[in-house]
């Protein structure tokens, strides 16, 4: 007893090392060298091709994160029963970060320098990302983020699925202004990814003419919206944009309702009210108001009603429904098995694959309509997707019509509001005066 | 395309609108404060697990309502009374074994507060839930300049009913008077034969029941998730704080200042802001008063 205590006491002391060094910023170098130095490929021929999960399966974050954990796993038996990727079998190894943005950068280590994943599947918010990403960095590893995001980021280690800030505000707001009016108030929640989104809606609508009446932010998880109907009511804008995410995004719709004002007087347009936040405030609050995505439930193709089919009489879709941010994620593991496919077939073996590579042969790699359920997209040199936004109207059941699809794929571009700051290419982050800087967060 | 974004100006109809506004933040805090207020006045005890209270409450109503088809109205005395009832069995179980060491009891019900969300997100999944309320409640009625939800009316009223009911118990019966006497002081009223366990038991299953009947109203204006009693629990300890500990008047007193406070700073600048002002007003306000606005000598317990 005693004895096992002093390994335990030493063998978390060398844990506590290893954590402590790579704290530091020139330090990890050593254990980089040490992690690759091994000579250990990452994938063995025969053996099996591990990948991390890391999403939240406690704490606030699980509503979303859980979706996305299971969708994942759901992705995964699905390529193995197909065969796996070039006769190997996908092993995900599933961590709980507990919605605590420490366990994120800690269990993504573990990830990397333990369980030798070759890339790793994971979080939703971007304080998650931004967590992640340092390690991630300085390991040259590999993140799949898979939901939408500000951008604002050129980074070599991390490959995008979900539309990016500059991809689904671009229809709506135009489509808005057309359809209700030039007049709009802009409510979000208390974070960066609201705040950047609304920077390229201001774009958006100072093209389409339109004109911005005010701007407010409720904190996160804040579920009082009456201070700010009083000045909406004030002020009567022809629609509302909303960036408002997770539980106060439930309260804004049900209180839009309670506060007497008429959806089809003035609808509320957002990113975020997909399929799992309507049946999370009952269809009768979420019908009418508008929603842009790449994804939604009701798409009527073949791909589509096979991947909804599937997934909800599998053992992972007791939740019932589907929406955009599971599908990004459903598109990420298809994303990898492409990469890893393309990488092999260029390094001549598994064996000489690395995370880099992985990344660096996905710009190109093309999800077509048979595999990706919102059709067709592929990545670009920055690794982030083109794809076709759509535009979505809540109908009584809770599910979308479509009302307006882009005709086009629209170009991801992370930098589209900051063009002083340079251009996001393969290699890193072009800036006016020649320079090119890797790893910008 | 220029907005003012932080200053709104002052114009008559919006800034009446806020000052109802308020009063309706004050219902909301209140209510969910009462029950606090009550257990910590009377035991001693800083219920940690109060925010889980309400979310038993809100989900008591989702169960009665998807399950057993309960009309929203009826699913609100229900959960009062069911919530009641776990408040009496963990004070058997639990708090009864901490009055002598009342600063463990802080931990104790912390611990709890985190077992009863986990428990509940076991057993009813992570995912928030979706209680439906009566269509008259979701519309809004125009009263002069006022635009006002049924909703908030209807909570105002319960809270305000709550209250009444509550000074009541505590001033005019018989049970209020042995609550006050264990209040007092617990030795001598159990010399004088009040039995002062059972009138703790009651104490808290009744604060319980109050959180219960909150979570229920809360549930159909907001969410039902798990974790959603934390959202509550800092304003209701800000109520009871500033009010002054185990006064009632005082809770009523502090949730409307607080509230009103709230309201006109979120139309003058924003919400975010006006939380700020909110938060640096009451640790000025404790730095010169620290036991609230009506304090009571508190008594030996």
């Amino acid at each position: 007893m005693k004895g096992s205590r002093r390994s335990f006491l030493k063998s978390s002391a060398a844990l506590g090392t290893v954590a402590g060094a790579s704290a530091i910023g020139g330090f990890p170098q050593l254990l980089i060298k040490d992690a690759n130095a091994q000579g250990k490929p990452w994938v063995t021929k025969g053996g099996t091709i591990k990948v991390g999960v890391l999403f939240s399966l406690t704490g606030s974050l699980a509503v979303v994160e859980t979706d996305s954990n299971q969708v994942v796993q759901f992705a995964i038996d699905k390529i193995n029963k197909a065969g796996g990727i070039m006769g190997m079998k996908v092993e995900p190894v599933i961590i709980d970060a507990k919605s605590d943005i420490k366990v994120y950068s800690e269990k993504i280590s573990q990830l990397i320098l333990k369980d030798r994943v070759i890339a790793t599947f994971g979080g939703y918010t971007s304080a998650s990302r931004r967590a992640m990403a340092p390690i991630v960095m300085s390991r040259d590893h590999l993140l799949y983020y898979p939901t939408c995001y500000e951008g604002r980021e050129c980074t070599q280690n991390i490959v995008n699925t979900g539309p990016l800030a500059n991809q689904h505000s671009q229809d709506l707001i135009p489509f808005m202004v057309k359809n209700f009016g030039k007049k709009v108030y802009f409510v979000g929640s208390n974070y960066i990814w609201p705040k950047e989104s609304n920077k390229n809606a201001k774009v958006w609508l100072e093209r389409a003419g339109g004109e911005l009446l005010g701007e407010e932010y409720v904190e996160l998880g804040g579920s009082d919206f009456t201070s700010i109907f009083n000045k909406i009511r004030q002020t009567k804008p022809d629609f509302i944009f909303s960036t408002v995410v997770g539980d106060s995004d439930i309260a804004l719709h049900k209180q839009f309702k309670q506060e007497g004002f008429k959806v089809d007087k003035m609808p509320i347009a957002a990113l975020t009210t997909g399929e799992i936040e309507i049946r999370a405030m009952g269809a009768e609050f979420g019908a009418g108001h508008f929603l842009s995505a790449p994804y939604f439930e009701a798409l009527d193709t073949p791909t589509n009603k096979k991947f909804v089919d599937e997934y909800l009489s599998s053992k992972y879709g007791k939740g019932g429904v589907t929406h955009y941010n599971m599908e990004e994620t459903y598109l990420s593991v298809y994303a990898f098995k492409a990469a890893f496919e393309k990488a092999a077939a260029k390094a001549g073996s598994v064996e000489a694959v690395t995370p880099r590579m992985l990344r660096d042969v996905t710009p190109g790699i093309r999800l077509e309509d048979d595999i990706s359920p919102e059709g067709l997209v592929w990545f670009d040199e920055t690794c982030h997707l083109y794809m076709k936004p759509k535009i979505g109207q809540c109908g009584g059941d809770g599910q979308f019509k479509i009302v307006q699809a882009a005709k086009d794929h629209i170009a991801p571009d992370p930098f589209v509001i900051y063009p002083e700051r340079g251009v996001c290419k393969f290699d890193g982050l072009h800036t006016k005066d020649g320079k090119v800087l890797k790893s910008v967060l | 395309m220029s907005v003012n974004h932080f200053w709104t100006a002052f114009a008559f109809e919006p800034f009446m609108n806020a000052l109802l506004i308020g009063l309706s933040m004050a219902s909301i805090w209140l209510i969910a404060a009462l029950g606090l207020a009550i257990v910590y006045g009377t035991m001693g005890v800083i219920n940690m697990a109060h925010g889980e209270f309400v979310m038993l409450g809100a989900y008591t109503t989702y169960l009665l309502q998807s399950v057993f088809g309960l009309p929203f109205l009826l699913c609100v005395p229900c959960a009062f009374l069911i919530v009641a009832a776990i408040g009496a069995i963990i004070e058997k179980l639990l708090i009864r074994h901490l009055y002598k060491r009342p600063l463990d009891t802080l931990l104790a019900t912390w611990g709890l507060s985190l077992v009863l969300v986990q428990g509940v997100r076991l057993l009813v999944g992570p995912e928030p839930k979706n209680v439906t309320s009566p269509a008259f409640l979701n519309a809004s009625m125009q009263f002069w300049v006022f635009e006002l939800s049924w909703f908030r009316v209807f909570i105002f009223g319960v809270t305000i009913a709550a209250f009444v009911v509550t000074w009541w118990l505590l001033q005019k019966t018989r049970v209020g008077l042995m609550v006050r006497a264990v209040t007092q002081n617990k030795e001598i009223a159990a010399a004088h034969g009040i039995d002062a366990g059972r009138v703790y038991t009651l104490t808290f299953a009744y604060g319980a029941g109050l959180a219960g009947l909150a979570g229920a109203m809360f549930g159909a204006i907001k969410n039902v998730f798990p974790d959603m009693g934390a959202g509550y629990i800092v304003e209701a300890f800000l109520v009871v704080v500033v009010g002054g500990v185990g006064s009632l008047a005082g809770s009523l007193v502090s949730a409307l200042g607080l509230g009103e406070i709230y309201s006109v700073f979120a139309y003058f600048t924003n919400g975010t802001f006006a939380k700020f002002w909110l938060f640096l007003l009451v640790v000025i306000f404790l730095r010169f008063r620290p036991q609230g606005l009506f304090s009571e000598a508190l008594a030996r317990r």
